[in-house]
Formats: structure tokens, C-alpha cells, sequence
């Protein structure tokens, strides 16, 4: 219907466009390029939006970034307020903290500006993490995405790091006290701390260096390092192709979905706006960070029932649920060890764990091909109980870096409530690792049910004799393939311990190992129906029909 | 037809299942095949569209009518939220706009596009290698005698950043002089002043069961590192009554009629602990909640700290000020390795 109203001045458009494209093709062989990528497919799900929201969040950032870095003034000279703001009139603070207050109250727009780059912030890391966890609860990081992951894992780290630096910018109280936090986790390091903390803050805490020098690597350093990260990152995605849910036709050898122009053009590009759109919204009706209430930085006052933002969580709860007892002198030095392991150890652990995941799982499933086809989480029971078990550690450490809050929403003491933690963040993963592993084989177990008995019908069908059955409606094969077109991996072979010269080969021990790991991995598993099984099941099923002498005729389950 | 891979001739059945394929049945949508509900969808993007000038027009107006500066939060709230809502219709718009256009007009079922696996040809590999091979005979590599060559290159390209970064991280630190984590302004008969005003504090002003936020006299005269001294050298004064009070061995002349002065510095990682309790004598900090109990030498009873707050010995001057009698005689705030020595 659209024909009608293109004819003339379509074609003068096009062959203004015809001939910018030509031009600049001759001078970039674009047109290759082009036709390479404008039809290139992409499957479609809801869960690979997440990794859309972080691109997109990260392209609000740099948006409202660029606008704040003409207002901010990165200096921690002091200076007396002489602003508008009666609140504040007379106090000495750094020159950084006014800069952001004179944004906020003076400058039209400023305010709005500080909010969305901070919910943008917000945004970005929990869509970073969420993104993180499917593809980790999909098996998207297998072969041959292993390297992809490990740069969107630096990308995690890079954005707690931009996350935090922007945080302590303003200079104002609460985030000062951030940063007296960081200098006394530093102090704990053996041999060096010292040296760092002094190094960092440019002399002792806090020092006239800090800001000047986060805020180069707030605006320069780690921005640089994300966006060149992000186009690699991209890249990979583009060059292993995006991997698919499983489904009809959907094999480790294609690609099933929409092409890239227009579909996802239109449909990607119009993300982003939302992404934009909603952010300005939260910014427009939730106000974040309101420095001037908090005060310029001063190392004596603090409050209670503060807050670092969600991504610090964890580091603040691993804190407070240590026991102070493990600090020791060792000839005359003194070892923090109830600084260093909540606040080095243990999250080095964590995310070292995290980076290296995709090659923890190869040692299990000893597995050499390309995965394209992505797991439905159940489907993989024992990773899908240790990402849980690990979300689970993480929430409890995030908890308890909220302890006085949760503590006054269910009136307990804290100290009961840190107590309780204490035991908790070791029982509840294992617990969580349990009750998911059960989970998950639970709906292997039911969707067995399904593919070999069909959907419950309400239907109920009386025989001659008395008896009640349900009529079954047997699955679709679409709905079918998806339940049985997975592989359930058998824990490896260990070959044995001698060759046959009788001299014990090597690599034996490593290998006794990952035969170990993988039986974690796969002693427990729930394998899919095979044709035999079901067709056994439709004989059973024509017998009990039969053996009830009423054979409902237009019954759809019965397969005579 | 729900059992195609059973194969019912032989009785024999297959090992898996088959792939049935991309499913065919796709539904046309209202606008595929009614040009009238084709022409209402393109109207409905249109109108988003408009939506987001709208919005735009909105977000320039409330900028214009602004009402900041003067002491006027309202003001500024007000204009921050019509600016933000102005850009949230400008930026929805778009994008719901182009999502509509997109789910009610474009192509909505599936393409296949075959994939290749990622391993290089084992000709490309080949290639590749003799390449290199050639490459590294062209550069002289190839020959075991060029060993002094690679040799000194990758030295001189291992130490070579060391030109940079030792100059670098040297300035880093300025005077490395970590001994200033040891001392503060404290010293023999330094005078306690209130923070932040400064002024004076006489021991009759403290009555039993008050608190006291205290600095050094002279800090606020300071010209320079005024922040770093009073991030070391702020105390808490307390007053109980001299009975509940348990002078620690070593002590007994630190503290004035149960007036004691303690670091006000967390000794778990540093913050500054404010949150008293009179009936307990409990200390608490805000920050990871480690409790001192004052009236005990101010040692740890519960937390993720270990030590004790550092004492404050003082006495009283002659014209009745409370005064410091030396600095602390430990370093204060958080442990680092070489504390002790
Ligand atoms: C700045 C942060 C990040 C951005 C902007 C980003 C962006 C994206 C985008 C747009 C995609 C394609 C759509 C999708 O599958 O969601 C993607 C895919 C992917 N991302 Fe990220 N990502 C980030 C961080 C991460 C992290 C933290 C990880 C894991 C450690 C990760 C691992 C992957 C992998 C393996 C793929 C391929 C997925 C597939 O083909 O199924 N990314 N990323
Ligand atoms: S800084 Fe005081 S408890 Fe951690």
C-alpha cells in the first residue's frame, strides 16, 4: 500500500543517497562492508536485551558525562561557599564539592544532568550483571565465546571501577568516608600498603592529589579502556555470530532469526531511545545523591544508616561480618588478615573464580566442539546450582552490608543479625546449591512427563467399567524438540593410571582430577526421552484405552 | 503425526529424535494481511513520533522558564522534573515509535544464515606458519647464532617502560614519608577545642555522661594540611562517673575524674566512630559496626576490629582547660604492616 505514495520524489531521494553511497564507497569500499552486515541474522529472546541496556546506559554515561565535565572543577583547594544555597553558606570546602553544588542549584539543567548520569550509572552495572548471569546460566560462554567472556568480565570490573571513582568525585562526606574505607583496606596489605595508600592520595589521607587524579581516570582512562573494550567485545559478537535458544531448525551450524536491517535496526536502535527514555524519567522524579545534604568532606563527622551504591555492597557486608580476632604481629609487623581476606582475598576469589568459570566447566565436560546452542539453565542442573550458590553468597554479603537497615525493617539487634549472617553466608549457598540442583532436575524429570504423557487436558473420559482418566494432549513436535534435543554429558572416562609399559603415564593426577570435577558435574543427571521411551509410553497409553473398552475415537493421545 | 520419528514399519525405532526444523506455521499478523490495519499501524508510529517533537518542545520550554539560582530548591526541583519528563517524551517517543513500526510492519519470521566454524583452513593455517617462517628468516631470527639479538631485545623491551614508570610512581608518593602516619598535632600541653568552632574546652563543661567532639587547639589556624591532620588527630572527650570507670593498668594518670579522651579513628579501617551509648559506655561505628567499650579501655567487644582506640593521655591546665599530655603513644586508625616498628 505504501507504493503509491513513493514514485517521484523517492527516486530523486535515492539517487541523492545513490550517489553518497557511491562516493564514499570508492574511497572505503563500504559497499562490501554493507553487504556483509545488513542482513545478517539475529535471534531474538528477551534475555539479549540485557547486554543492549548496558551499551546503551554506558552511551547515557558518556552523553551526561560530557556535560557534567563542564561544570565539575576536579580540585580539592579550599574555598568558602558563597553560593546560593543558605544551607551551606560560609562552610570551607573543596572546590570540587562546590563546583557540583553550584551544577546542581545554578546551573539549568545541571541537576537533571547529575541525576541521569547517576541512575545511568546505576543502570549500567546492574545491567552489566544481569547480562553476566545469563550468559553465564545459558552456557553462552563455551566455545568458542571463552575469550568474550573474559573481556566482559574485565568489562565488569572496569565498571565497578568507573562506578566507584564517580561516586567520590563530589567529595562529599559519605564519600569520603568511602575513600577513608579504600586507604584502610589498602593499609592492610602486607609489606606495600602503606607505600600504595601513600602513593595513591599523593602523602597521607585525604591529600590534595585524589581527586585530580580519579577524576583522569574517571573521564579518560577507564572510559577509553570501556569503549575500546566494548568494540571488541562487539566484534567477537559479530564474528561468532549471536548464539540461539534451542528450537526447531536452531543447530551449532546456523543462525535462526530477523536480519539486522531493518528488523534490528528499528528494533535495537528504537532500545536505545527506551533505555534513554526511562533513565530520564528516574531522573526526572527520583533525585540520587543529593550531596549538599551530606556536606562537603570533613574526616570527623559521619552518619549512620549510609549507603555506598548496590555495587559496593558486597565489599561493605564482607567487612562487617568478619570477626576481628585475625589480626596478628608476626616479628613486630601486623597482619590484617580481618581487613585483607573480606576485602582482598574474598572477592579476588570471587571474581577470579568468575573469569576463569569457562574453563572450570571445561575440565568437567572434557567438551572440544562449538556450542551455538544455548542450554535452558535446567538443563545444565550443576552450573545452574553454582551460579546460584554464588548469587546467594553475594546477596548475603550485600545484606549484611545493610545490616542497620535491615536490622531496624525486623527490629533485631545487629549485632544477633551479624551473628546470624556469619553462619549463613557459609550454610545458605550450599543450601541454595542443594535445593537449585534439585530444582532444575525436578523440571528435566517433568518436562520428561510432558514429552512422554502430552499436556493435561482437563478432559476427563469415563470407561465402561467405571474407571476416570485425563485425556493427554500429545506435545507439538516443535514443543517436543525443545524438551528432548539436549545433551545430558556423562561425567569423563579416566584412562588408566599405567601405559602399557607399565610405567604410570603422566598428567595422570590432573587428569584424576578433572574425572573427579566432572563426576560433581555429572554423576547426577536426567537424560532426555528417546523415541523408544516414547513410544513405548504410546503403547502403554493405547492399552489402558483399549483394556477400558471405551476408546474415545477422536482422542488425540491414542496412537492405535 | 505427533510420532514422524518413530518408525513404525520396522518396529525398530531411531536412536534420537530428528529435527523437525524451522516451524512454517507462521501466523500472519492483522497488518500482513489487512492494509487497513496496515495504514492504522503506521499512523500509530507516526503518532509516537509526534510524541517525542512534543516532548522535545517540552524539554526546551521548561529549560527556558527555568527558575534556578536564589535559594530556590522548589524551583530547581520542579524545572529538573519537567526537563526530565520533557526528555523522557522526547526519547520514548523514538524508540516505542520505532519498536511499533517494527513489530506491526517488518518482516516478523525467521531467516537462516548457515555458520562456519571459527578454526582457519588448515591451508590458511599453513599459510600462516609459512609465512611467519619466511618473515623470521627475512628479519635473521630464524639462525640459532642470532641469539644475542633476541636476547637483548626482549630486554631492552622488558626494562624499557621502567624509563617511564619508575619516574612515574615515583612522583607518585611525594616525600614517601609514611612515618607521618605515626604522629599527630598532639603533643604535651596542646589545649582541647570543640569541633568545629574551635573554641576552648574547661573540664567543668563536662558533665558526666556528655560527649565531646574534639580537635587540637591551633588546627583551624593551619595553612597547610589542615584535613590531614584533623583526619588523624580528632578525639572523643567522655565524662562518666569516676566509679564506672576502668583505668586500664599503666593508665591511672591519663584520665581527669572520669573525663577520658580516645581516637575518634576506627582501628578496623578507619572511619570516624561517633555513635555513643551512655548507659553502656558502648562506642559504636557507623561503618562496620565494631563496638567499643569506653569504660574498658575502650577495647573491642564486638566487630571486625581487633584493637583497642588508642588513649589520649590528658590532664588539666592550670586555668582548668583540658590539655593533652603527649601525642598518642601508638599509631591511630587502621593497622598497616609496619605499625610497630
Ligand atoms: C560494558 C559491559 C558490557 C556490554 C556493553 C556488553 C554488551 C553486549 C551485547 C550488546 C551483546 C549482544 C547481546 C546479548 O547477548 O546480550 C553481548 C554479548 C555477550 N556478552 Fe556482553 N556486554 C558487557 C559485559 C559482559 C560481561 C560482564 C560478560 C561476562 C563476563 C559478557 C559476556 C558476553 C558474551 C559471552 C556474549 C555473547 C553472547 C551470545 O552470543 O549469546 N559481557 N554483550
Ligand atoms: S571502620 Fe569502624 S568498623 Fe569498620
Amino acid at each position: 500500500m505504501t507504493e503509491v505514495k513513493t514514485a517521484p520524489t523517492d527516486s530523486r531521494l535515492n539517487r541523492a543517497a545513490g550517489s553518497t553511497a557511491s562516493y564514499v564507497d570508492e574511497r572505503t569500499s563500504i559497499g562490501a562492508f554493507t553487504k556483509f552486515i545488513a542482513r545478517k541474522i539475529f535471534p531474538d529472546h528477551w534475555s539479549f536485551m540485557l547486554g543492549e541496556i548496558a551499551l546503551y546506559s554506558f552511551v547515557v554515561l558518556l552523553l551526561s558525562g560530557v556535560i557534567l565535565t563542564a561544570f565539575f572543577v576536579p580540585s580539592m583547594d579550599i574555598v568558602e561557599y558563597e553560593g546560593e544555597f543558605a544551607q551551606l553558606k560560609g562552610l570551607e570546602m573543596s572546590r570540587a564539592f562546590e563546583s557540583t553544588v553550584h551544577m546542581s542549584f545554578e546551573v539549568p539543567g545541571g541537576l537533571l544532568m547529575r541525576q541521569i548520569h547517576h541512575w545511568a550509572a546505576l543502570i549500567f552495572t546492574a545491567s552489566i550483571v544481569t547480562h553476566m548471569a545469563r550468559i553465564f546460566f545459558t552456557g553462552a560462554f563455551r566455545k568458542p565465546r571463552e575469550l568474550n567472556w573474559l573481556v566482559g568480565f574485565t568489562l565488569m570490573i572496569l565498571s565497578l571501577a568507573a562506578g566507584f571513582t564517580g561516586y567520590s568525585l563530589p567529595d562529599d562526606v559519605l564519600s569520603g568516608n568511602g575513600l577513608r574505607i579504600i586507604d584502610g583496606v589498602i593499609k592492610s596489605i602486607p609489606l606495600a600498603g602503606s607505600y600504595i595508600s601513600y602513593g595513591l592520595f599523593g602523602g597521607e589521607f585525604p591529600g590534595e592529589a585524589l581527586i585530580p587524579r580519579m577524576f583522569t581516570a574517571h573521564i579518560l582512562l577507564i572510559p577509553a579502556l570501556i569503549l575500546g573494550l566494548i568494540a571488541l567485545h562487539l566484534f567477537l559478537v559479530f564474528l561468532h555470530k549471536h548464539t540461539q535458544y534451542p528450537g526447531g531448525g536452531r543447530t551449532d551450524k546456523n543462525v535462526v532469526g530477523l536480519p539486522l536491517f531493518p528488523v534490528y535496526m528499528a528494533k535495537a536502535g528504537g532500545f536505545f531511545f527506551v533505555v534513554f527514555g526511562v533513565i530520564a524519567l528516574l531522573a526526572a522524579v527520583f533525585q540520587i545523591n543529593p550531596v549538599w545534604n551530606y556536606g562537603p568532606y570533613d574526616p570527623s563527622p559521619v552518619s549512620a544508616g549510609t549507603q555506598p551504591d548496590w555495587y559496593m555492597l558486597f565489599i561493605d557486608g564482607a567487612l562487617r561480618i568478619m570477626p576481628g580476632n585475625f589480626e596478628y604481629v608476626i616479628g613486630g609487623f601486623t597482619l590484617s588478615l580481618n581487613v585483607l581476606i573480606p576485602a582482598v582475598v574474598l572477592p579476588g576469589l570471587f571474581f577470579g573464580v568468575l573469569a576463569l568459570y569457562p574453563w572450570i566447566e571445561a575440565w568437567a565436560t572434557g567438551d572440544r566442539g562449538e556450542k551455538h546452542v544455548l542450554d535452558r539453565p535446567r538443563n545444565a542442573p550443576t552450573r545452574t546450582a553454582l551460579g546460584v550458590a554464588l548469587i546467594t553468597f553475594y546477596v548475603v554479603l550485600v545484606l549484611e552490608g545493610s545490616n542497620d537497615i535491615v536490622a531496624s525493617l525486623f527490629s533485631l539487634s545487629i549485632n544477633d543479625l551479624t551473628l546470624m549472617f556469619r553462619i549463613t553466608v557459609i550454610v545458605l549457598p550450599i543450601l541454595a546449591f542443594i535445593i537449585a540442583k534439585r530444582l532444575a532436575m525436578g523440571l528435566q524429570r517433568k518436562d520428561r512427563e510432558l514429552v512422554l504423557h502430552g499436556h493435561e487436558t482437563g478432559r476427563i473420559v469415563r470407561f465402561d467399567n467405571g474407571e476416570y482418566i485425563e485425556v493427554h494432549e500429545p506435545l507439538t513436535e516443535q514443543e517436543r524438540w525443545v524438551r528432548v534435543s539436549y545433551d545430558a554429558l556423562k561425567p569423563r572416562e579416566l584412562a588408566p593410571e599405567l601405559n602399557d609399559r607399565g610405567v604410570r603415564r603422566k598428567g595422570y593426577r590432573w587428569d584424576r582430577f578433572k574425572a573427579a570435577w566432572s563426576r560433581f558435574y555429572f554423576e547426577d543427571r536426567v537424560e532426555p526421552v528417546t523415541p523408544a521411551e516414547l513410544k513405548a509410553a504410546e503403547e502403554h497409553h493405547a492399552h489402558e484405552l483399549e483394556s477400558g473398552k471405551k476408546a474415545a475415537p477422536e482422542d488425540p493421545a491414542i496412537h492405535p | 503425526m505427533s510420532t514422524d520419528n518413530v518408525n513404525h514399519q520396522g518396529g525398530a525405532v531411531d536412536e534420537e529424535f530428528t529435527d523437525p526444523g524451522v516451524p512454517a506455521d507462521h501466523r500472519p499478523r492483522r497488518a500482513d494481511v489487512d492494509p487497513k490495519a496496515a495504514n492504522r499501524a503506521e499512523r500509530q508510529v507516526a503518532a509516537m513520533f509526534g510524541l517525542s517533537v512534543l516532548g522535545t518542545v517540552i524539554a526546551i520550554a521548561a529549560y527556558v522558564m527555568s527558575d534556578v539560582g536564589g535559594d530556590n530548591i522548589a524551583g530547581v526541583q520542579n524545572s529538573t522534573m519537567l526537563m526530565g519528563l520533557g526528555l523522557f517524551l522526547a526519547m520514548i517517543g523514538i524508540g516505542t515509535g520505532a519498536i511499533h513500526w517494527a513489530k506491526t510492519l517488518m518482516r516478523d519470521h525467521d531467516m537462516v544464515e548457515e555458520r562456519h566454524e571459527l578454526r582457519s583452513s588448515d591451508e590458511a593455517r599453513a599459510g600462516a606458519v609459512d609465512n611467519l617462517k619466511e618473515g623470521a628468516k627475512d628479519s635473521g631470527i630464524g639462525v640459532g647464532r642470532r641469539g644475542l639479538l633476541k636476547g637483548s631485545l626482549v630486554t631492552a623491551l622488558a626494562i624499557a617502560p621502567l624509563s617511564v614508570l619508575v619516574p612515574a610512581i615515583g612522583n607518585l608518593g611525594g616525600d614517601w614519608n609514611v612515618s607521618k602516619f605515626r604522629h599527630t598535632m598532639w603533643k604535651q600541653g596542646v589545649r582541647l577545642a570543640k569541633d568545629p568552632d574551635g573554641s576552648l574546652i574547661k573540664a567543668s563543661d563536662v558533665t558526666i555522661g556528655s560527649v565531646f567532639h574534639v580537635i587540637p587547639d591551633g588546627l583551624t589556624e593551619l595553612e597547610h594540611h589542615q584535613l590531614e591532620e584533623k583526619a588523624k588527630a580528632v578525639v572523643l572527650l567522655i565524662r562518666m562517673s569516676p566509679d564506672d570507670l576502668n583505668v586500664q593498668p599503666g593508665r591511672e594518670d591519663w584520665s581527669f575524674d572520669g573525663i577520658v579522651a580516645y581516637s575518634k579513628i576506627c582501628t578496623h579501617v578507619g572511619c570516624p566512630v561517633a555513635l555513643y551509648e551512655q548507659q553502656t559506655h558502648h562506642l559504636l561505628c557507623p561503618c562496620h559496626q565494631s563496638t567499643f567499650d569506653v569504660a574498658n579501655g575502650a577495647k573491642v567487644v564486638f566487630g571486625p576490629a581487633k584493637r583497642a582506640l588508642p588513649q589520649l593521655p590528658i590532664a588539666v591546665d592550670d586555668e582548668g582547660y583540658i590539655i593533652a599530655k603527649d601525642d598518642f603513644n601508638e599509631p591511630i586508625g587502621p593497622s598497616y604492616w609496619e605499625r610497630l616498628k
